[in-house]
C-alpha cells in the first residue's frame, strides 16, 4: 500500500538535501576552521565564529528535509540567501588563492541553491491545495485541504470488489471513522463521521460517477460540516491476483470548529487512517472479517496503533 | 487463567488474568496441554525485539485441546486435540495461496507499524510483539486462535505432546532452513547454532542428502546433541577458526549451504569484536550482532546457498555484501510458512524418521516459566529446550 500527500520527486530531493545539510552542519560544528580553509575565508575571525552558528542551523531543517519534507527546502533557500550575501561581500575584498577557492565555494552554495528554490518550488505545486481542488466542488470557500490517497490488491474480481464498495450503507463496516451512511434521495447518500470529543460531522453527498468494475467518484453537496470527495478505482491486477484498488480522498479545511474538528479527525497521520480503511476493505473481502488481535481490538487503526493495549484479554 | 507475561527486560511473570474470548468468526480457544520456549522469545526476554508492552502473554509453540469455536470453523469439534502454528495466517490472501504463510497480508492488524519499519508487513505471530500483531501467546492455560480453520493441525494418533509439539514451529523452521539450501547427493552443509531450530536443521539436512552436517557452537553439551541430530562434524568457534576449519574440511571448497540458526543475538569469540556490536546495539546503532551471519557468508562456496532462519528485528553493520555479490552466492530466508509443512513432517514423526522428543532438556509446569527462561538464556544445567505444562 502507498499513500502520499507529495509527489515522490520532490521528496527524494528533500531527502538529498537533508544528507547535504546533515553532513555540511556536522562539518562546520565540528571543524569550523577547516571549513574556513576551504571556503577561502579562514584569514577572518568572525567568520570562524560565525560557521558553528551556520552548522546548528544546517541540522535544523536537517531533519525534516530528511524525513522527505520539501516545504523545509524553503527555510534552507533562506540560509542560502543568507550565505550568498555574506560570501559576497567576502568576495569583494578577497582575491589570489584565497578569492579562488572562495569562487569555488560560492559557485557550489549558489548551485544548492538553485535545487533548494526548485525543490521548495515544487513542494508547493505537489502540495494538498491544488490536487485537492480536482476532486472538491470548485465553489467551496475553503483555505486549505487534506489530500490524501492509498492502495492495496485484494484477491477478488473487480466487479465483486466494486460491489462491495458501491455497497455504501455497508462504508462504516471498514471506514473507522465513519458511524453511517444511509440514502437520501436518488444517488444520495447522508454521511455521519465521528469526530473528537463524541461530536459527529454530517454531509449530504451524490454520486457523481460510477462505471460497475472500474470506478465510483462522489462529492458533497452544498451545505455540509465539511467539503468532501472521493474517487475510488478499480483495476484488475497483474497475473490473476485480483483487483488493484486506489482511493483518493479530499477534505477542504474552511477554518473554525468544523475545520479543526476535521484535522483532528484526522491527527497527525491521515495517510495512515486511509490505509487502515483500506486494509480492512481487504480483509473484509478476503477473509470475511475484520482482523482483530487484543492489543488491537478494532482491526487496523492508526490512533490505536500508537496506543496499544497488552497482547493479553481483557475481563 | 494463569498466563505468562512479560513485564520489561529480563523480567517475566506467571500471573491471574482474564480467560481468552472469541473476537472473531473463525476463532478457537485451544485449552493448552504444552508449550515451549522458543530461542526467539530470549530475544524478547533480553529486550531486542521493539513493541513489546508489559503485560503481553508470551509464546508461541504450543498445542492443546479445543473447548470453544467461532461459527466460521466447521474442520474442527471441541475436544479435537491440535498443534498451532506459530504464524496467523488467513488461507486466502495472494501470499497464502502462494504458500508464504508467514508474510500473510491481513493477519498483522497492525501492519501499519510494520510497515515503517520494515517496508511491508509480515504476517501476525503469538506473544511476539506488537509490531506482529500485539496477539497473546500460548504460554498460558487458555489461548484464541485466529483463523483456526487454516492453521491447527490435528492429531489423531497417540503421538505424545512431546513428539508433535514442535510441529508448531521448530521443526518447520529447521527443516525450511535446510530445504532452501537445495541440497543435492555431496553436499556438504554448515549450521551456525546448534540451539533447538540449528539441531532441527541438522536433522533436516541429512534427511535432505546432505553428505556431510557441520555443526558449530561453543557449547559442548550442544554440539553432543548435533551429533546425535546426525551432524558429520562439529566445530567449537571458541576452539578453532570456523572459516579454516570449514575450508579444511570441505579442501578449500566451503560449504555448499550455510545455514544461520543463531539470528541477531550471536556471540563471536574475538573480544574486541563482540564488544564493537554490543557497544553498537547498546547505543541502539545497530539492532544486531550479525557475527554468525557475517561468518556463513565468508564461509559459503562460490555459487552456494546462505540460508538465514535465525531471528533479525532491524539494521545491521558490516555486512559483507562484497563477498555476496562477488561469489554468486544466494541468500534464502524467511520466518517459517510453518502450514505449508505441518502435515508432511508430521507424517515424518508418525513414521519414525525422526524423533522431536530428544532435544528436550526441562520440563516444568507453568508457574515456573520464569525459572525456565532464565536456565535456557544462560544455558544452565545443559538446558536445550524447556517444556511447560499448563
Amino acid at each position: 500500500m502507498s499513500s502520499s500527500r507529495t509527489r515522490p520527486g520532490p521528496r527524494r530531493t528533500a531527502r538529498v538535501l537533508g544528507l547535504a545539510s546533515t553532513g555540511l552542519g556536522v562539518a562546520m560544528l565540528r571543524d569550523p576552521k577547516g571549513v574556513a580553509r576551504f571556503s577561502g575565508v579562514d584569514d577572518s575571525a568572525t567568520a570562524l565564529s560565525v560557521i558553528p552558528l551556520v552548522g546548528a542551523r544546517e541540522l535544523l531543517h536537517a531533519l525534516p528535509l530528511l524525513a522527505g519534507r520539501p516545504g523545509w527546502a524553503w527555510t534552507r533557500v533562506a540560509g542560502d540567501a543568507v550565505d550568498l550575501t555574506a560570501m559576497g561581500v567576502a568576495l569583494s575584498n578577497r582575491g589570489g588563492e584565497r578569492g579562488r577557492r572562495l569562487r569555488t565555494a560560492t559557485a557550489a552554495v549558489a548551485a544548492l541553491a538553485a535545487l533548494d528554490l526548485l525543490t521548495a518550488a515544487r513542494s508547493r505545486r505537489a502540495g494538498s491545495r491544488s490536487a485537492a481542488r480536482e476532486l472538491l466542488p470548485s465553489s467551496a470557500p475553503w483555505t486549505s485541504a487534506i489530500d490524501v490517497s492509498a492502495a492495496t490488491t485484494v484477491s477478488k474480481p473487480p466487479q465483486e470488489v466494486y460491489a462491495r464498495w458501491h455497497d455504501f450503507t455497508r462504508l462504516p463496516e471498514f471506514m473507522a471513522h465513519v458511524r453511517e451512511v444511509r440514502a437520501a434521495g436518488i444517488g444520495r447518500w447522508h454521511w455521519v463521521a465521528e469526530a473528537p470529543g463524541r461530536r459527529t460531522v454530517e454531509w449530504d453527498a451524490e454520486v457523481v460517477e460510477e462505471s460497475p468494475g472500474e470506478r465510483i467518484r462522489w462529492r458533497s453537496l452544498p451545505g455540509a460540516d465539511v467539503e468532501n470527495a472521493g474517487v475510488v478505482e478499480f483495476r484488475p491486477a497483474p497475473g490473476d491476483q485480483g483487483t488493484e484498488v486506489r482511493v483518493r480522498l479530499a477534505y477542504a479545511q474552511p477554518g473554525g470548529t468544523a475545520g479543526k474538528a476535521v484535522a483532528k479527525l484526522f491527527g497527525e497521520a491521515p495517510d495512515q487512517q486511509v490505509r487502515d480503511d483500506l486494509a480492512r476493505f481487504k480483509q473484509i473481502l478476503e477473509t470475511g472479517q475484520v482482523v482483530r488481535s487484543e492489543g488491537t481490538p478494532e482491526g487496523p487503526l492508526a490512533r490505536r496503533m500508537a496506543k496499544q493495549q497488552p497482547a493479553a484479554p481483557r475481563s | 487463567m494463569r498466563a505468562t507475561q512479560w513485564m520489561g527486560k529480563n523480567h517475566v511473570e506467571v500471573n491471574e488474568v482474564p480467560d481468552p474470548q472469541l473476537l472473531n468468526d473463525r476463532d478457537a480457544i485451544v485449552r493448552v496441554t504444552s508449550t515451549a520456549i522458543c530461542g526467539s522469545d530470549l530475544h524478547l526476554y533480553d529486550g531486542f525485539i521493539p513493541t513489546m508492552k508489559k503485560g503481553d502473554i508470551l509464546g508461541h509453540e504450543f498445542m492443546g485441546e479445543v473447548v470453544e469455536l467461532g461459527r466460521g470453523v466447521s474442520n474442527l469439534r471441541v475436544g479435537d486435540r491440535v498443534v498451532v502454528p506459530f504464524p496467523i495466517a488467513c488461507g486466502a490472501c495472494n501470499a497464502c495461496a502462494r504458500g508464504l504463510f508467514s508474510v500473510c497480508e491481513n493477519s498483522n492488524p497492525n501492519a501499519g507499524m510494520a510497515q515503517k519499519l520494515w517496508g511491508h508487513s509480515p504476517c501476525g505471530i503469538f506473544g511476539y510483539s506488537h509490531l506482529v500483531g500485539g496477539y497473546p501467546g500460548g504460554q498460558a492455560e487458555y489461548a484464541r486462535v485466529p483463523f483456526a480453520d487454516v492453521g491447527p493441525l490435528k492429531i489423531e494418533d497417540d503421538l505424545t505432546d512431546e513428539q508433535v509439539l514442535f510441529l508448531s514451529d521448530i521443526f518447520p523452521t529447521g527443516y525450511m532452513g535446510a530445504e532452501m539450501c537445495d541440497i543435492s547427493p555431496g553436499d556438504v552443509v554448515a549450521v551456525w547454532g546448534a540451539g533447538p531450530v540449528g539441531l532441527f536443521a541438522v536433522a533436516s539436512a541429512r534427511m535432505l542428502g546432505a553428505e556431510r552436517v557441520v555443526a558449530i557452537d561453543r557449547f559442548g553439551y550442544r554440539l553432543d546433541k548435533a551429533r546425535e541430530a546426525g551432524a558429520t562434524d562439529v566445530l567449537d568457534y571458541e576452539e578453532v577458526d570456523v572459516l579454516d576449519a570449514l575450508d579444511e574440511l570441505t579442501a578449500g571448497r566451503g560449504p555448499d549451504g550455510c545455514i544461520d540458526a543463531a539470528g541477531l543475538e550471536a556471540t563471536h569469540p574475538t573480544t574486541a569484536v563482540d564488544a564493537y556490536d554490543r557497544a553498537k546495539t547498546a547505543v541502539m546503532a545497530e539492532t544486531e550482532r550479525p557475527h554468525a551471519l557475517r561468518e556463513a557468508i565468508m564461509a559459503c562456496r562460490n555459487g552456494g546457498t546462505v540460508s538465514i532462519i535465525g531471528v533479525y528485528g532491524g539494521l545491521m553493520d558490516k555486512f559483507p555484501v562484497g563477498s555476496l555479490m562477488n561469489r554468486s552466492l544466494t541468500v534464502r530466508t524467511g520466518q517459517a510458512h510453518v502450514q505449508r509443512y505441518l502435515r508432511p513432517l508430521y507424517e515424518k514423526i508418525r513414521d519414525g524418521e525422526i524423533d522431536p522428543t530428544f532435544l528436550i532438556s526441562h520440563t516444568l509446569p507453568l508457574d515456573r516459566a520464569p525459572e525456565g527462561y532464565r536456565m535456557f538464556r544462560d544455558k544452565e544445567d545443559d538446558c536445550t529446550k524447556v517444556v511447560l505444562k499448563p
